[in-house]
């Protein structure tokens, strides 16, 4: 929030900030041994196996990680194509 | 009598383990406990020169363990708070002396006779902190407001949750409420939001550590500085008491000395 204020009064954000998000990232990467480089090839097989099974909308898939306390939790929004919606009401 | 079991440790080095270790050990001693402190860094023996108990040495830690002296001859008592004890590590040896089983089992030994034992843990995640990380029903993990001090700190929480010694809790030490207050220092809530684990103190950075330092004198014996007395809430906390934390971002300009002195009724 206040780096977003920092950004709309055109001021460089406090070095504190700067020091709490990326100490985030790196623990996030730290706690799970999980770098932005095998989330992504998570990602891609975790769409192909899903999509064996439902038609999903692979340009809108989001993965990330969450922090809860000292568990991470991985978190994946999938949204399914409308046509399947359409299927089930059937 | 079963004494209680603490180590002190933070993966990085050099943020204030040995200097807690001391300062905690004696603000127990003087509420009256019987307290231990071990040092157990093997070969690089310090907490008996911030204690100023380094002339006294006769015996060391892996005397004991080998059996080259008693329990008893090693243990070094201090002649200004007889209730505060030490143990020194080894200066010779390396950290491969001692087993944790080794540490363990003196451990035990010790807390037949005494209320607290501090242990203070080496640098690193290596056999000595496994050493130290042994004994514990309690662990302390030691931290400063800097990127690389925190991030070493998560680490050490991991590996001692991991162990099942945890939850530990969090001192942060050498906080700059000038460098806080202007954004250029991690402030308390930023790190225990990181660190999700419990606080149980907090260090303002406070020239008296250098100088007790310098005399072996632990500045939580001495009534005035705010580093001495952040040391006894940790040592009342540990005791089970609720202490308050203090205000570290309190102004010390003119309008807060002010505020301060109309707050306090003019004493």
């Amino acid at each position: 929030m206040s780096n977003f204020l920092d950004r709309l009064l055109n001021r460089e954000p406090k070095s504190a900030q700067l020091a709490k998000e990326r100490l985030k990232l790196v623990l996030i990467h730290d706690r799970t041994d999980l770098t932005s480089h095998s989330l992504d090839l998570l990602k891609d097989e975790l769409i192909q196996v899903v999509s064996r099974h439902v038609e999903i909308d692979r340009n809108a898939v989001r993965i990330e990680m969450q922090q809860d306390g000292r568990i991470q939790r991985l978190i994946a929004d999938i949204p399914l194509r409308a046509a399947n919606r359409r299927t089930r009401n059937r | 009598m079963a004494g209680k079991i603490v180590t002190i440790t933070s993966g990085k080095g050099g943020v204030g383990k040995t200097t807690a270790t001391a300062n905690i050990g004696a603000a127990l001693a003087s509420d009256g406990h019987s307290v231990v402190c071990i040092d157990a860094d093997i070969g690089l023996r310090n907490l008996d020169v911030v204690m100023g108990l380094e002339n006294r040495i006769v015996y060391d830690i892996v005397d004991v363990i080998e059996g080259r002296c008693r329990l008893r001859q090693a243990l070094i008592r201090d002649k200004r708070l007889p209730m505060l004890h030490l143990i020194p590590a080894a200066q010779t040896r390396d950290k491969s002396s001692v087993s944790p089983s080794d540490m363990v089992r003196l451990c035990e030994e010790l807390r037949q006779e005494h209320s607290w034992i501090l242990v203070d843990s080496p640098a690193g995640i290596e056999r000595g902190f496994r050493n130290a990380l042994a004994p514990a029903d309690v662990v302390l993990v030691i931290t400063n407001p800097e990127v690389s001090a925190v991030r070493d700190a998560d680490r050490i929480i991991g590996l001692v949750e991991a162990e099942e010694k945890g939850p530990a809790r969090l001192i942060i030490n050498r906080i700059r409420p000038d460098l806080v207050r202007r954004g250029d220092m991690l402030n308390v809530d930023d790190i225990v939001e990181l660190l999700a684990i419990d606080l149980i103190g907090l260090i303002p950075d406070d020239e008296a550590i250098m100088t007790g330092a310098n005399r072996g004198t632990p500045v939580s014996l001495n009534g005035k500085n705010s580093a001495g007395q952040a040391f006894r809430n940790i040592a009342k906390r540990l005791q089970g008491e609720e202490v308050p934390y203090v205000d570290l971002y309190a102004s010390n300009g003119l309008f807060g000395r002010l505020s301060r002195f109309i707050r306090s009724g003019g004493e």
